[in-house]
């Protein structure tokens, strides 16, 4: 009997030791890392003007709002625009920049441009990345023909097959940001 | 004078003559365990060469003994041997305790590989010629020699058993009497074990192990490690193996000591890598496995009382499919329309994001006594420290920072009596204490998947047996369980709203963040569970079995609290607070036909849950990535019912033949539809060649068989590509076709001399290389599944 009594002292107090030592903390929020919440695609006119934004923003991530697409207003017919496209962690403060990173790592991203509609725009890469294929963060875009209802879907991908044909449906990868913008051209 | 000294020398020899040799042992032998008197032992007095029995009362007498020591060895047909010396200084009566009953109590290892958990359960073990197959491979491969245990895979290196239709928390997995806590309720989370460190596993369908846990609602798996044998001995096995598809090898290695005093230590350790797996047209990239683990225990058994210290430690890394890692639902349809994986490389070692690293560590104390005329104390502490890190596709600096970082710590006291005084009614009672934390690191960088928690548990538990007859055994039992789980959780404030939260549970927020809220979820549990069985023997050949078992499982972490976007499914799985526990009623009979040269078992059940939890789409969200559907937890009422099969028959001592099949289904009544991720009808068929004569040559021939399942539920859905500017029907639900495999396997015995032996085994898997997708592999949107794979194995016996 002696036994047990000294093992049940041990088992006890094994019990107890570990019931203790437990910290009864307040977890900390997690800083989410490497979220994008806002990618903007600013058009500048070639020839001077004002610049059209094109905005996605979805402050809860994958919580159930859906993303705020907003559209500054509309292209002018014929005309060439200077575009570059941000992404940003808008839940840190300040705000992350992670278009440097996409930079940063510029074979293993490529932001992908696709049109529908009758505009016939169109966008031709200024950028390159160390293996001199386009990467997407600087674009010129050429407004084409008045029309209404167009759209112009822009995709971040991950780890496209690199080269590729332009087209977003045979690139592979993972998709980061997909956003789709309705435009009209005057 | 002369004849007085004569005299008193006469007398004092007469004196010391009866002083040293005319004592008297009177001793009376009984049962240790009831009681009962001895009949026929047999007494053997070492030291005076003499022999002799005890009577009808367990009564023995040996006389004219002298001062001095005496030594008898007492035997008796079923009992251990007992030695004992005592001194003699003048008449004694002794009382002597052997035990009898120790095939009855379980206590000798002779029968071992047959030992049962249960009585009137439908049980299956899976012996140790039959593991040592699956050396390389993992428990969930080897489990389903059992019909209706099936798995449900993530790829070929994750391998979760399911036993019926029903896996993760429903199961429960036993390891050296230790309640596995491995993060169990994931999909993607597959048993921490190494099949090497068993023995012999059992698989008990339904939840009729009571003293167990009162919430198997599928079933519980029993891992047995060696068996303590009570002899000097040592002895062990080393295994090598190797295998062509993923350029697999493995080593695992045992020693046990064993000391006739009941002192005893066995190591047993593996070492197991492979590469990228191939399917027949490609290689599977990033689907790399390693693997060390180990085991100790020390300690002393002996039949009144022991001790035994156990620990196990085990490291898996395993590499999931490169090509499953997807972004959104239109990387998931460009997956499902590719015949082939998006990114297929050369063959590497490589273990590469998306990957897995899990480590469990499993440490326990046993004490043991029995009590004469009544039964055997149980008492156990064990520990387990479960950490597991997942690690996703990333950029910049998070790029080696794993995705998910959670760490769960679990303290176990059980105490169990088994009052076994009498061997025709035997009851069992214990009482259990658990105390479990997770810690989910939010370094991670990524929103918790699970929060961290605090979880009690107590449970009770009375199970009795009743032999009525030779031919009829009765079992019943009853449990009670408490469980509180008491989480700190963070929840969008957008999430929290849309649940409809600020409603039902505003008075858990703790602390409002802006754009999130910090709340404590505090939940209690009841749960009543009970079994009763019956087991007839209806003719030396013939036995049925009945068994009822009613248990009650609360929600996991994952059914209460999952809140986020899972990649590899492209979906946002949610949990609900509002869950309650569910509760199963399942009815199960069994037929069992044995004869010399044909056996044949049919087992029947039928399983009703209500408040079946399970994951079922509810809708889509849009997020910066896309859309996604998103899949909730909801409850339901459920049926599942089916029958498994199994025969042996022998043509001659040659030859002989192995079927079982086994059709499992599923129903969500509530919804009036099939329940997912039930598996298909399947029958395999095995012709076993047998020739002691040729060093114990055996090599079989199998045929699997898995039919298309046809019983599904339609989740799939439209959305709209963007790209493309139309909508797209996304099939995720239809089954992949029926597929027909053959596999091939062969061994020989050499007796190296007297103790050892080397076994070599050569199997090819999937020897046509038959191109397949299996329903329950997660992956199989992604890529085909293994192709022909050629394996050796070498197991040396010490």
């Amino acid at each position: 009997m002696k036994t047990i009594k000294n093992f049940l002292i041990v088992f006890m107090s094994i019990g107890l030791i570990t019931s203790c030592s437990d910290d009864d903390d307040t977890p900390n929020p997690v800083n989410e890392e490497e979220v994008i919440t806002t990618m903007t695609l600013t058009l500048t006119p070639s020839g001077g003007g004002t610049a059209v934004t094109f905005q996605s923003q979805d402050l809860d991530g994958d919580g159930p709002n859906a993303p705020m697409i907003t559209v500054s207003g509309a292209l002018q017919a014929s005309t060439t625009y200077n575009g570059s496209v941000v992404f940003l962690n808008e839940l840190e403060s300040p705000a992350e920049n992670i278009t440097l990173e996409v930079i940063e790592e510029d074979d293993e991203h490529q932001v992908f441009y696709g049109f529908t509609g009758t505009s016939g725009s169109s966008i031709t890469y200024n950028d390159q990345d160390v293996n001199g294929n386009p990467l997407g963060v600087n674009i010129t875009l050429n407004a084409g023909a008045a029309s209404t209802g167009n759209t112009l879907t822009v995709v971040l991908k991950h780890e496209p097959t690199k080269p590729n044909d332009g087209t977003i449906a045979n690139a592979d990868g993972e998709t980061d940001v997909e956003a789709t913008f309705s435009f009209d051209v005057n | 004078m002369r004849l007085k000294a004569l005299f008193i020398l006469f007398i004092t020899f007469q004196m010391s003559y009866a002083q040293e040799c005319s004592y008297t042992f009177l001793g009376e032998l009984k049962d240790f365990h009831d009681n009962t008197p001895i009949v026929g032992a047999t007494i053997f007095m070492q030291n005076l060469n003499r022999y002799t029995t005890s009577d009808f009362d367990g009564k023995f007498k040996i006389e004219n003994l002298c001062t001095g020591e005496l030594t008898l060895v007492i035997s008796h047909v079923g009992c251990e041997t007992k030695t004992l010396t005592y001194s003699i200084e003048g008449d004694i009566f002794k009382r002597i305790s052997l035990e009898h009953h120790i095939e009855e109590l379980d206590e000798v290892s002779l029968k071992s590989n047959e030992r049962k958990t249960t009585n009137t359960a439908q049980e299956s073990v899976i012996k140790a010629d039959v593991l040592k197959q699956y050396s390389i491979l993992s428990l969930g491969d080897a489990l389903k020699e059992v019909p209706g245990v099936s798995s449900i895979n993530t790829g070929n290196a994750i391998v979760k058993p399911m036993i019926n239709g029903l896996h993760s928390s429903r199961l429960l997995i036993l390891n050296n009497n230790v309640r596995l806590q491995d993060q169990e309720w994931g999909i993607e989370h597959a048993p921490n074990i190494d099949i090497n460190s068993a023995n012999n596993i059992s698989v008990i369908k339904g939840a009729a192990a009571l003293a167990v846990g009162g919430d198997a609602v599928g079933g519980v798996v029993v891992i047995n490690p060696n068996r303590v044998i009570r002899i000097d001995t040592l002895y062990g096995k080393t295994t090598v193996s190797g295998q062509t598809n993923g350029k697999g090898f493995g080593i695992t290695s045992s020693l046990n000591k064993g000391f006739g005093s009941g002192w005893f230590v066995s190591v047993q350790g593996t070492l197991k890598q492979n590469g990228d797996f191939k399917s027949p047209d490609y290689y599977l990239t990033n689907t790399g496995l390693k693997s060390n683990s180990f085991t100790v225990s020390a300690g002393r058994k002996n039949f009144e009382r022991g001790f035994e210290v156990f620990y196990s430690y085990i490291n898996n890394e395993i590499g999931i499919l490169r090509s499953s890692h997807i972004g959104n639902i239109s990387d998931l349809i460009n997956a499902i329309n590719s015949q082939q994986p998006l990114v297929t490389d050369d063959f590497s070692y490589d273990i590469n994001a998306p990957k897995q690293d899990v480590t469990h560590h499993l440490a326990k104390a046993l004490y043991y006594q029995r009590f004469k005329n009544f039964g055997k104390l149980n008492l156990q502490y064990d520990y387990q420290n479960n950490q597991r890190f997942e690690f996703d596709i990333r950029v910049g600096d998070d790029r080696n920072k794993a995705a998910l970082d959670l760490n769960l710590q679990t303290h176990t006291i059980t105490a169990d009596l088994n009052l076994d005084a009498n061997l025709q009614y035997k009851i069992n009672v214990g009482v259990m204490g658990r105390y479990q934390d997770n810690f989910a690191n939010p370094d991670t960088g990524v929103r918790r998947l699970i929060p961290d928690y605090e979880k009690f548990d107590f449970g009770t538990y009375i199970t009795t047996e009743w032999i009525v007859n030779d031919k009829t055994t009765i079992d019943a039992g009853v449990r009670y369980d408490y469980n509180k789980i008491d989480a700190k959780k963070f929840y969008r404030t957008s999430r929290w709203e849309e649940r409809g939260y600020d409603e039902d549970f505003s008075d858990i927020v703790i602390e409002d963040l802006g754009t999130q809220l910090l709340t404590n979820p505090v939940f209690t549990y009841h749960n009543f569970s009970a079994s009763a069985g019956l087991k007839y023997q209806l003719d030396d050949n013939n036995t049925i079995l009945g068994n009822y078992a009613l248990s009650s499982r609360p929600p996991n972490p994952s059914e209460l609290f999952s809140d986020g976007l899972h990649h590899s499914a492209a979906r946002v799985e949610l949990g609900d607070l509002r869950l309650e526990q569910e509760i199963s009623n399942r009815i199960s009979a069994t037929y069992n036909l044995n004869t010399s040269n044909f056996n044949l078992v049919v087992d029947l059940f039928y399983n009703r849950i209500n408040d079946f939890m399970y994951l079922r789409p509810s809708g889509i969200e849009q997020t910066i990535r896309g859309a996604f559907p998103v899949w909730e937890y909801q409850k339901t009422d459920a049926e599942l019912y089916g029958i498994d099969i199994s025969s042996n028959y022998k043509f001659n001592d040659n030859i002989a033949w192995r079927h079982t099949s086994s059709y499992t289904k599923g129903n969500d009544i509530k919804a009036g539809i099939d329940l997912i991720d039930i598996p298909a009808f399947n029958t395999n068929n095995t012709i076993t060649f047998t020739k002691e004569e040729w060093r114990s040559f055996k090599a079989s021939l199998k045929s699997e068989w898995v039919f298309e399942q046809t019983q599904f539920p339609d989740f799939n859905f439209e959305t709209f590509i963007a790209t493309t500017q139309e909508d797209v029907l996304v099939d995720i639900s239809t089954p992949p076709s029926a597929f027909h495999l053959l596999h091939f396997y062969s061994e020989v015995t050499l007796p190296l001399n007297e103790k050892n032996n080397l076994n070599i085994a050569l199997s090819i898997n999937n020897i046509f290389n038959t191109s397949y997708r299996a329903y329950l592999n997660r992956l199989r949107y992604f890529a085909d599944d293994l192709g022909r794979n050629i394996m050796l194995q070498l197991q040396l016996n010490y």
